[in-house]
């Protein structure tokens, strides 16, 4: 990531005053650090999918199909017919504005078209042209145009300029939900191989490693054990590290940004600390080594070739159920999309946690728990000796993302595990939390370092709060449940908060863990010294 | 398009709409088409055109359970669930659809982000646009429902009573109805903050202005005709039943505003069905308010699920065989 080209935060110029032009006439400028680069064409091919090829968004031709409009058009009208949803987020919006400040885009940059109703006026424009008979008669005055060039580039800026995080959604009388049209935008986009390649590469990797990165099998080994030995250095006990164990009862899968860089790691070597203390009977997965799924910001096709993996290596490996890590935008995957497009898990059983006996109801069908419900769990029942004055140096406030608050409802088990585990914390300003929560700026494959100025500009609401707290109460710890948040708000707080610090939940679980035959905790997962262990760090340095 | 030529020409037309009805039962003498013919079309149109609508809705699938959660999911036993928010039966999202609907609950979230130097975002609940909302569509509603003393003989008690509430200061005479008050401050102030606000005015088109002036001129129409010119509301009644009965007479003497107040009805009931106040329907058939949110308990069904190409495990085996045994990694194909 770099931040040297970008204005320092106090200079970065923040203005709502809409342009003098209407929007239909005001052109869409690439400027440098406000979009994607496009997708490498083997990534596209790997996938089978549409026009692969070298092509820049600034230069002015972008190597279109002949029939591109045509192919476009024909997508639109099978979408209408197969999205209600899509049909009726077309039809119904009144443009009342309650969604306009909602959008973190235009709360950090002030560009109309990040209103939602105006991106979804992108689309709708369009749609009424074609399938209103008023919009056919009537054209631009009733708000329809035709679908040309311009109007295409347009749709390219602001549907990769949306990361699907749903806060408008929440605030609209009728639930226009700007996520599925920009998830059907995308997809449209697709249809001509307009996509962006920090989202189509992972794409790739995914479908053919088994995870973003591109990781083979043996590499996963290498990294695993390097977290182990790590957890070594710090416990003095080495963690069991089961793979690809058929017959094991739960199978985990995380994302991988939870052990590709840190501070994922840390959370990933809390799990691992977790289980091991429990003595789970679990295994990870090298072909299903991945949680989240940038299908998701691709189109419903490709959500569902990626998530196929997740079921096919459970009923492989022969498991009883699934546990799924910390994350974002897998969670919306998990929770609202695996069990209808892949399902139904009837060769698993309903998750029940071998600790407690609880039996996880609300996962009955898809069979699927989420960490924080498994780890709450464990904790109300007093199943984990934990010692949270080792993390007394963390003055925590939480992040909800945006995936797990608004389209799953994941809000109180990660703050129970959070205050179980950690004195200090302190939640952000109430219009900026659980449901109302603010994205990090880099979801939905925009967390990217070319879009840097967009991204720091779409997580200054996030920003702003945490700025808050940390001015309050002196917070230094952003805690979040979210492998893209991990990565994007550590440079966020980087521009708009230097000294607060990103971490996982999981990371502070496993500091105040007490495992059974561990050696004296001298220092937390990242190195730092425990509180009061300052000066033996220092007797040991010489 | 420019706002203000957005305004105008929605006020030019229905000025025009006016001039028409004027004209037409004035100089021209049409009384029976503006009474009977195109009242019955427009409602016609309304009733089709609507269930149309509704049923081309109601024909595309949907294929995945999306609903906004605003609160805690129903989780473990011990976790206070947001029933309302996050609701996890049919009975919550029915109670959730039915908030939405009669109090806009959405709406009344509302919160205004405002920018500071710094810079700086505040945050402040913001109820001004549910307060002008739930005025206008109330006082609608209530206009609507004491219509039904026209087409009802004898008038039901409950309608009766609604007007006899409507009216209960009996200022003016005849009486003035507290909701014609309202709803010509609600439909002001909608217009108002439309115009004014920068961000609502940049995306506000024709359709918008449109049909919130139609319904001013429907409503001024309408208090014109009871307190300045005395229609004779016997003889509006005689309409009106004739026309519910399906055998209209036109009685002589309406007067030219009555057609005026009835012919901008007649066009806002034949406009409804392909306008944005189709609103009124959709918000009942909206996945993200009315499903429930207990996605992982109970599979939804996609109607058109299709199988897709995946990356099988034994092909990922076969790319990374050797590499697996390496690490010691079990193989399923030696």
């Amino acid at each position: 990531m770099s931040l040297e080209g970008l204005p320092k935060p106090e200079n970065l110029h923040i203005d709502f005053e809409a342009p003098q032009t209407d929007w239909m006439e005001t052109p869409t400028t690439f400027r440098s650090g406000t979009f994607s680069f496009p997708a490498a064409p083997k990534n596209i091919k790997y996938m089978g999918m549409a026009n692969p090829r070298e092509w820049s968004p600034t230069e002015e031709d972008w190597k279109l199909p002949d029939n591109w409009r045509q192919i476009i058009l024909d997508g639109l009208k099978e979408r209408l017919e197969k999205f209600r949803s899509f049909r009726l987020f077309m039809d119904i919006c009144v443009r009342c504005g309650a969604c306009a400040d909602k959008c973190h885009f235009f709360l950090g940059g002030g560009d109309p078209k990040n209103m939602p109703v105006l991106r979804a006026e992108l689309l709708r424009s369009v749609y009424r042209k074609d399938y209103t008979l008023a919009g056919k008669i009537l054209g631009r005055m009733v708000g329809a145009r035709d679908l040309d060039l311009k109007v295409l580039k347009e749709w390219f800026y602001y549907f990769y300029q949306c990361t699907e995080c749903r806060r408008c959604s929440l605030y609209c009388p009728y639930g226009i939900d700007t996520a599925e049209i920009t998830m059907i935008g995308r997809e449209l986009l697709n249809l001509v191989g307009l996509n962006i390649n920090w989202v189509q590469e992972p794409v790739a990797n995914c479908f053919r490693t088994g995870n973003h990165l591109g990781i083979p099998p043996h590499g996963l080994i290498d990294m695993w054990e390097f977290c182990v030995d790590d957890i070594e250095n710090v416990t003095g006990i080495r963690v069991d590290l089961p793979v690809n164990r058929k017959g094991a009862e739960i199978l985990m899968v995380t994302p991988s940004g939870d052990y590709f860089a840190d501070p994922g790691t840390y959370t990933f070597m809390g799990y691992l600390m977790l289980f091991h203390e429990l003595g789970l009977d679990y295994t990870w997965s090298t072909y299903a080594s991945e949680g989240g799924n940038f299908g998701l910001f691709t189109s419903h096709e490709t959500i569902k070739r990626l998530n196929a993996k997740i079921y096919a290596e459970a009923k492989r490996l022969g498991v009883k159920w699934i546990l799924g890590g910390e994350c974002g935008h897998m969670w919306r995957v998990i929770h609202q999309y695996m069990d209808t497009m892949n399902g139904p898990a009837d060769f698993l059983e309903v998750p029940k946690s071998p600790f407690t006996g609880t039996v996880f109801e609300n996962a009955r069908s898809s069979k699927m728990v989420h960490i924080t419900e498994f780890t709450s769990d464990l904790i109300k029942h007093g199943k984990l000796n934990l010692d949270p004055s080792r993390n007394d140096k963390v003055i925590a406030t939480y992040h909800d993302s945006c995936n797990t608050a608004r389209a799953a409802g994941l809000l109180d088990e990660p703050r129970y595990v959070i205050k179980a585990v950690c004195n200090n914390f302190y939640e952000m300003p109430e219009n900026t939390i659980r449901e109302e929560t603010f994205c990090c700026g880099g979801g939905a494959g925009l967390g990217n370092d070319e879009n840097i100025e967009m991204r720091m500009r779409g997580g200054f609401p996030r920003a702003n709060a945490v700025n808050y707290v940390r001015d309050e109460h002196g917070v230094n710890r952003l805690l979040c449940m979210c492998a893209i948040d991990r990565a994007t708000l550590t440079a966020l707080m980087h521009y708009w908060a230097p000294d607060v610090e990103v971490g996982g939940i999981h990371e502070l679980v496993a500091n105040a863990l007490i495992m059974k035959g561990e050696d004296e905790r001298k220092t937390d997962l990242r190195g730092e010294p425990l509180p009061g262990m300052e000066d033996m760090e220092e007797e040991e340095d010489v | 398009m420019n706002p203000w030529y957005s305004v105008l020409i929605s006020l030019f037309i229905v000025i025009g709409l006016v001039l028409i009805a004027l004209i037409g039962v004035g100089s021209i003498g049409l009384n029976s088409l503006f009474g009977v013919y195109i009242p019955y079309v427009a409602f016609a149109v309304f009733i089709i055109g609507f269930i149309w609508r509704v049923v081309e809705w109601a024909r595309a699938p949907v294929p995945f359970k999306i609903p906004t959660t605003g609160g805690q999911g129903k989780s473990l036993p011990w976790m206070k669930h947001e029933k309302l928010d996050s609701p996890f039966t049919t009975g919550q999202v029915i109670v959730r659809m039915l908030l939405e609907v009669f109090l806009f609950r959405s709406l009344f979230r509302n919160v205004k982000g405002e920018l500071r130097g710094g810079p700086r975002l505040t945050f402040a609940s913001s109820k001004w646009l549910w307060l002008f909302g739930i005025l206008f569509h109330y006082s609608f509603l209530t206009i609507v429902l004491r219509h039904l003393r026209f087409f009802t003989e004898p008038v039901p008690q409950w309608v009766q009573l609604i007007s006899s509430l409507d009216g209960f200061f009996e200022i003016l005479v005849p009486t003035f109805f507290l909701t014609d008050a309202a709803f010509l401050l609600a439909a002001t102030l909608l217009f108002l903050r439309r115009v004014v606000i920068p961000q609502v005015r940049y995306i506000s088109l024709p359709n918008d202005y449109f049909p919130l002036l139609l319904i001013l001129g429907i409503g001024i129409s309408g208090i014109l005709m009871r307190q300045v010119f005395h229609v004779d509301l016997e003889k509006v009644k005689e309409l009106a039943i004739g026309l519910a009965a399906f055998s209209p007479t036109v009685p002589k003497e309406l007067g030219s505003v009555f057609y005026v107040h009835l012919f901008l009805v007649s066009v806002l009931a034949a406009y409804i069905p392909w306008s944005k106040i189709m609103h009124a329907a959709g918000v009942f058939m909206s996945p993200t308010r009315n499903m429930a949110n207990n996605n992982r308990a109970v599979r939804h069904i996609n109607p058109w699920n299709y199988p897709v190409k995946v990356h099988t495990y034994e092909e990922y085996e076969d790319d990374f065989r050797a590499k697996m045994k390496e690490v010691g990694l079990p193989v399923d194909k030696e």
